[in-house]
């Protein structure tokens, strides 16, 4: 991978002659790194992938809810710069929260939606426009039409498309396992915190899996949330609580 | 207070307000009688013409704000056609109560209702029993049968005729078979009687502005498919924005009025965030709307008028050099607001309150960035439950949080818990809040999943709340 330099080998003019011919969804403008070595190594463009849907759920009892979830999109969108389209049916999101994830008020522009359905359409609308950066969308289900309408809209002009899934039953739940275009499926779910010395309760851990990834591997990581920058962080060890490994920038494959 | 006027030879008094009203006076009384009886009556002559202008006004106000086709109704009201405008405002109940909350602020009581044609709402809206009424779709005629046969918008002598035959309710005129009425007081009343029921049309003459800015086309051949439809838009949007161009303004709401051929008028508004003058963008946001025009047998001619329109300079796009440009998203935001209305877009910003729930204000979408963001000191969930939710828990000492709670049903151990965070009722905003206070806990369970719960009181006095548990937010 340092090999950048280096003329181009049979094998990766042969790849990337495959990728041509697939469609070139792979060719994927750029990706936002997550700045955690261990999730951007396994993902194909090195982060994720701009121009392209994304689904995030929530796991656990709370799962339908998604409160990790809709931080974890919430850190995703603070890293980028624009504004926001958050399109959701149920308004229960909490702004203050999203603000401690570092996604500033005056970025996020709110639609509060009839039904799932115009949720999906303004979604669709917001990435075919290209203004906002980050199109994020509440909804229980999705669709394979519904989806590729998505992705293709966020292929021509490049912007992240999230779909937030949450449920309101158990039963809906089951909607989460039917296959859509999306590149990528994640579920978030909390995990205990690391015991404090005292009193109170630690900075938040998540359990982030990447259940499935288009052209890529899987992942399962225990993480900690979102600080106020947006950003995860490898579980620093129990012995030394400081913070988290520092970055190597330097090492870092994506583009952001 | 009265307004006195004349009526064929007497002077007679035409208006009274309500304090009048409880002195005893009432419309028709003659002049001489009223101020003989209230002694400190303040009298002002009626001036007709200047009432008519004044609900003129008001009436431009309504076509700015709320619907493309209203009109002046008789004397005393407004008629508004709502069709296709309603989902704006947040639907019909709500369109009223912003239209009647908005007409109480700026000192005029108004009553209002809707309903399935003009008759009926015209009916509803002088002689119901709700000031704020709306009726279901497809009432027919049935809903008007307990109002007084004045609310048929009858001459008064009809009226009075119809009182003197027994006549009291319009339910009695319509258990009476049609064709003696229709022969004692002529096709006028039968005509009011369907209007009103909604078997037959009544169009309405839609009020213009002076001095708008108008393009329009008439069709030697009604036109109907929604391609010709789209075509046409195209057209008059370009005659409309050159005009524009040379006034050197832009649009903030634009209205589509379609005449069919059965005199109907089909309209579609859109309104913009910011005055627009881009046919592009004008063309695209009137044909989204074209699936809501019936077209019936045709449609003969089309107008396309700019309701408001505010001055637009020419603006500078490229900045500077070295800065990062964002995307202009107002195009968008038009897009999005013209279908969902409105209200249900926009940005949250701070609200100096400790109290969560009022901790923020919607502002419009493109309102100018405001740079304030939350206190960021004490964690906040990410999700909000619309109100908080008792739970049952089991607590130790009135400083620490609960040692297990449960909430819908689901028992949850807490393994660690910060707090509490202590908020004070806003007395100064409420009285009853004067002692009110919440003690806040962040509490993690056993599986790390993290809540938001308060106590209702200060775990000690009995003035400070209910001393039970709620669960209000769910953190990430």
């Amino acid at each position: 991978m340092s090999s950048a330099a280096a003329p181009m080998t049979a094998i990766e003019s042969l790849r990337a002659r495959i990728e041509r011919i697939a469609g070139g969804r792979r060719r994927a403008k750029s990706a936002l790194a997550f700045g955690v070595e261990a999730l951007d190594e396994r993902l194909p463009d090195g982060g994720l992938a701009r121009g392209v849907l994304h689904e995030i759920a929530g796991g656990g009892r709370n799962g339908g809810d998604g409160p990790a979830a809709a931080l974890f999109a919430a850190g995703i969108a603070a890293r980028t710069k624009g504004k926001v389209l958050w399109c959701l049916s149920r308004p229960d999101l909490f702004a203050p929260a999203l603000a401690q994830a570092g996604l500033s008020p005056d970025r996020v522009i709110y639609v509060e939606a009839r039904d799932e359905k115009t949720v999906l359409a303004c979604m669709e609308e917001g990435l075919a426009h290209g203004g906002p950066a980050v199109v994020v969308g509440e909804a229980a289900r999705l669709s394979m039409t519904a989806s590729r309408r998505l992705n293709l809209a966020a292929e021509k002009t490049g912007s992240i498309a999230i779909c937030l899934r949450r449920w309101s039953r158990p039963n809906d739940a089951a909607e989460f396992g039917r296959p859509t275009a999306a590149a990528t499926r994640w579920r978030i779910s909390a995990l205990p915190a690391a015991p404090l010395p005292v009193p109170g309760i630690g900075r938040a851990r998540w359990r982030v899996e990447l259940i499935r990834s288009r052209g890529g591997e899987t992942v399962d990581l225990e993480l900690e949330a979102c600080d106020a920058s947006g950003r995860l962080a490898f579980p620093a060890d129990l012995s030394d609580r400081s913070a988290a490994p520092p970055v190597e920038r330097a090492n870092r494959r994506a583009s952001a | 207070m009265v307004l006195l006027g004349r009526e064929k030879n007497r002077r007679v008094v035409t208006a009274a307000d309500g304090l009048a009203r409880g002195q005893g006076l009432r419309v028709g009384m003659a002049a001489a009688r009223a101020t003989a009886a209230v002694a400190a009556l303040e009298v002002e002559e009626h001036d007709p013409a200047a009432d008519a202008e004044a609900l003129e006004r008001l009436a431009l106000w309504v076509l700015e704000r709320f619907s493309p086709i209203v009109a002046v109704d008789g004397t005393d009201g407004i008629v508004v056609d709502s069709t296709g405008t309603d989902h704006l405002h947040g639907g019909e109940a709500a369109m009223l109560k912003s239209l009647v909350g908005r007409f109480a602020v700026a000192g005029i009581s108004a009553r209002a209702a809707v309903a399935d044609s003009w008759g009926a709402a015209h009916a509803l809206a002088r002689h119901g029993a709700e000031p704020v009424f709306v009726a279901p779709h497809r009432h027919g005629a049935a809903i008007l049968k307990p109002l007084p046969v004045e609310a048929l918008r009858l001459p008064p002598e009809t009226a009075e005729a119809l009182r003197d035959l027994g006549f009291s309710t319009i339910g009695d005129l319509l258990n009476t078979s049609r064709a003696p009425l229709a022969l004692r007081f002529g096709v006028a009343l039968t005509r009011r009687l369907d209007q009103a029921g909604g078997r037959r049309s009544e169009p309405i003459e839609p009020l213009r502005p002076a001095e708008s800015i108008t393009a329009g086309r008439n069709f030697a051949e009604p036109i109907g498919a929604a391609e010709t439809i789209a075509r046409y838009v195209g057209k008059l949007v370009v005659m409309l924005c050159e005009e524009l161009q040379e006034k050197g303004l832009g649009v903030r709401r634009l209205d589509l009025l379609c005449r069919r051929v059965d005199d109907r008028v089909e309209a579609v508004r859109v309104s913009t965030a910011r005055p627009v003058r881009d046919v592009g963008r004008l063309t695209r946001l009137l044909c989204d709307r074209i699936e809501t025009i019936a077209p019936g047998f045709g449609i003969e001619r089309m107008t396309l008028v700019a309701t408001l329109a505010e001055p637009l300079a020419p603006a500078q796009k490229l900045a500077a050099l070295t800065d990062e440009i964002l995307p202009d998203v107002s195009s968008l935001i038009d897009v999005i607001a013209n279908r969902v209305g409105e209200e249900r877009l926009y940005r949250l910003a701070p609200v100096e309150s400790d109290v969560p729930e009022r901790s923020m204000r919607r502002i419009p979408p493109l309102a100018p960035e405001t740079g304030e963001t939350w206190r960021p000191d004490w964690p906040r969930p990410s999700r909000l439950l619309r109100r908080p939710e008792p739970i049952e828990t089991l607590a130790l000492l009135p400083d620490h949080p609960p040692a297990s709670f449960t909430w819908r049903g689901v028992r949850r151990r807490v393994r660690a818990a910060d707090g509490p965070e202590r908020i004070f009722g806003e007395w100064w905003k409420r009285d009853e809040e004067l002692a009110a206070v919440r003690d806040y806990f962040q509490v993690e369970a056993e599986d790390g999943e993290r809540f938001w719960i308060f106590r209702s009181g200060d775990g000690e006095a009995a003035e400070t709340g209910s001393q039970r548990w709620f669960l209000h937010g769910l953190f990430g």
